[in-house]
């Protein structure tokens, strides 16, 4: 029997399409996934991602254990910032990728991915011995409600959230407390679809009217319901990595562009002795395009000139906004360069690709 | 969800359509439905001999890939370019202009009636 997050009901009025993902029944699609990514780039998509587990780190200890603990300097944030972090195993594997959000000097909130809650949780409780702080996982307090796109902040902004803060000087990587009718909500501007945007923590009880709340306004702006289906296209068109097919136990965090994710020169912390030398010819993460309209797809092999396997997929889709393929592999560190004219076997058929820097996608800035 | 009932179904989530020796296939609308948007259709060449069971062609969508099954043996005598320029025909009306291929065959295809067929996808 699959979990449900508390906005399960608003999904099955709807119309979602269903489907099974780390053990929760999620929307995949209310209606067309291309019409749902389509809406993030250019107005905006509303998201459940309740599903995501949140742990909190509460007391004195708080910022040295996570100094510890994770892969970078979480000490170094301001009060009210954020910073994608790593939890790495001692032999340097990586357990989950994370966002961490400091709420306040003692105090700090944890996303971790749904299909890593236990691991995650797991993994902060036993470091957290002889630190003066307190893990406790609180996935299912908080809801987690998304709200990305150009129209996002408008939308935001106009819904009945009470936000002290003016939302323009909320900058990325930021967040910010508000109160939705009585109870306390956190809106971060953070996101996973390569566009501008806000994830809205709220706890559990008060999703729905939440949820409602930002459906009408949204209306007026273009926003529509979007599933996982197009959360997956717009991830990868930005070049994010996602655990299970990017990340993993087996993938140092440098063979996927995360090497500045990992702050070696930290005294101590959990996976520091594995950073050493190691990672040396081992296979590298590449941006992948191709022409046509079949897209290489996770697992496929990756081939170089000769038709010796050098590689394989771990992401691939035509990408809804660039109209071609794209895709992401792990190849051998020599064919990572951008002039690398690799096929990919596309069951049975060699496809010609050409190595691609990440992002495929970038979206115009328009303030920070 | 449309399950015509004047069509054979497979439980490849294939519907076939017979006229004379020929036969029209396509996937149904549970398939398109559970495929997402399609975005690209291969179909086979014309004059291709074919086994009930031979891949005759694949439907992607952004999410995922599925094969296309002979449903009869026989040779195929069209294939739907239409749909090869317009994938999303497959979704937008999956017994009609979705259409994929027809085949000509010299033994008639076995399938399930409409009311089998609803019962395989739980309708």
């Amino acid at each position: 029997m699959s979990q449900q997050t508390p906005l399960h009901a608003a999904h099955e009025r709807a119309g979602a399409s269903f489907t099974d993902f780390a053990g929760f029944d999620m929307p995949l699609r209310y209606d067309s996934d291309l019409v749902e990514h389509k809406a993030v780039r250019t107005t905006a998509g509303m998201f459940d991602l309740s599903h995501m587990a949140e742990i909190a780190i509460q007391g004195p200890d708080a910022a040295a254990f996570l100094d510890y603990a994770l892969s970078n300097r979480l000490s170094a944030l301001a009060h009210h910032q954020a910073k994608y972090s790593l939890l790495l195993t001692e032999s340097g594997g990586v357990v989950d990728d994370l966002i961490v959000y400091r709420l306040g000097e003692t105090e700090f909130l944890i996303v971790a991915n749904a299909a890593n809650r236990q691991p995650a949780v797991d993994a902060l409780k036993d470091r957290v011995t002889g630190f003066d702080c307190v893990v406790t996982d609180a996935s299912d307090h908080w809801a987690l409600i998304a709200v990305q796109g150009p129209e996002a902040k408008t939308i935001v902004e106009k819904s009945g959230i009470d936000i002290p803060l003016a939302l323009d000087e909320l900058k990325y990587y930021r967040i910010t407390p508000g109160t939705f009718h009585t109870g306390t909500v956190w809106i971060a501007r953070t996101g996973y679809t390569g566009e501008d945007g806000y994830e809205i923590f709220v706890p559990s009880p008060g999703a729905q009217a939440l949820w409602d709340e930002l459906e009408t306004t949204g209306a007026d702006h273009g926003m529509i319901l979007c599933g996982l289906a197009c959360r997956d296209t717009l991830r990868l068109e930005a070049g994010m990595p996602l655990y299970g097919h990017e990340l993993g136990l087996d993938i140092a965090p440098v063979q996927a562009g995360l090497g500045r994710v990992v702050v070696a020169e930290k005294e101590r912390f959990v996976g520091k002795e594995a950073l050493a030398p190691g990672s040396e010819g081992k296979r590298v993460l590449v941006g992948l395009v191709a022409e046509g309209k079949r897209a290489p797809r996770a697992g496929y092999a990756v081939l170089n000139g000769a038709g010796d396997v050098i590689g394989e997929v771990t992401s691939g889709a035509l990408s809804p906004t660039l109209g071609y393929p794209i895709a992401m592999a792990f190849v051998d560190p020599e064919y990572a360069a951008a002039t690398s004219s690799l096929t990919v076997d596309v069951r049975g058929s060699h496809l010609g690709v050409t190595v691609h820097e990440l992002p495929f996608y970038q979206r115009k800035k328009a303030s920070s | 969800m449309s399950v015509p009932n004047n069509l054979l179904y497979t439980k490849d989530h294939e519907w076939i359509s017979l006229e004379g020796d020929v036969a029209t296939v396509g996937i149904t609308q549970y398939a398109a439905d559970a495929l997402g948007d399609v975005v690209f259709v291969a179909l086979p060449t014309l004059g291709d001999t074919v086994s009930v069971g031979t891949i005759v062609g694949e439907v992607e969508s952004t999410k995922s890939v599925g094969e296309i099954f002979a449903p009869v043996a026989g040779e195929v005598i069209e294939a739907n370019d239409s749909v090869v320029d317009a994938p999303d025909t497959v979704n937008s009306d999956p017994y009609g202009a979705g259409w994929l291929i027809k085949v000509r065959f010299t033994t008639a295809p076995e399938g399930m009636d409409a009311a089998a067929y609803q019962a395989l996808i739980g309708d």
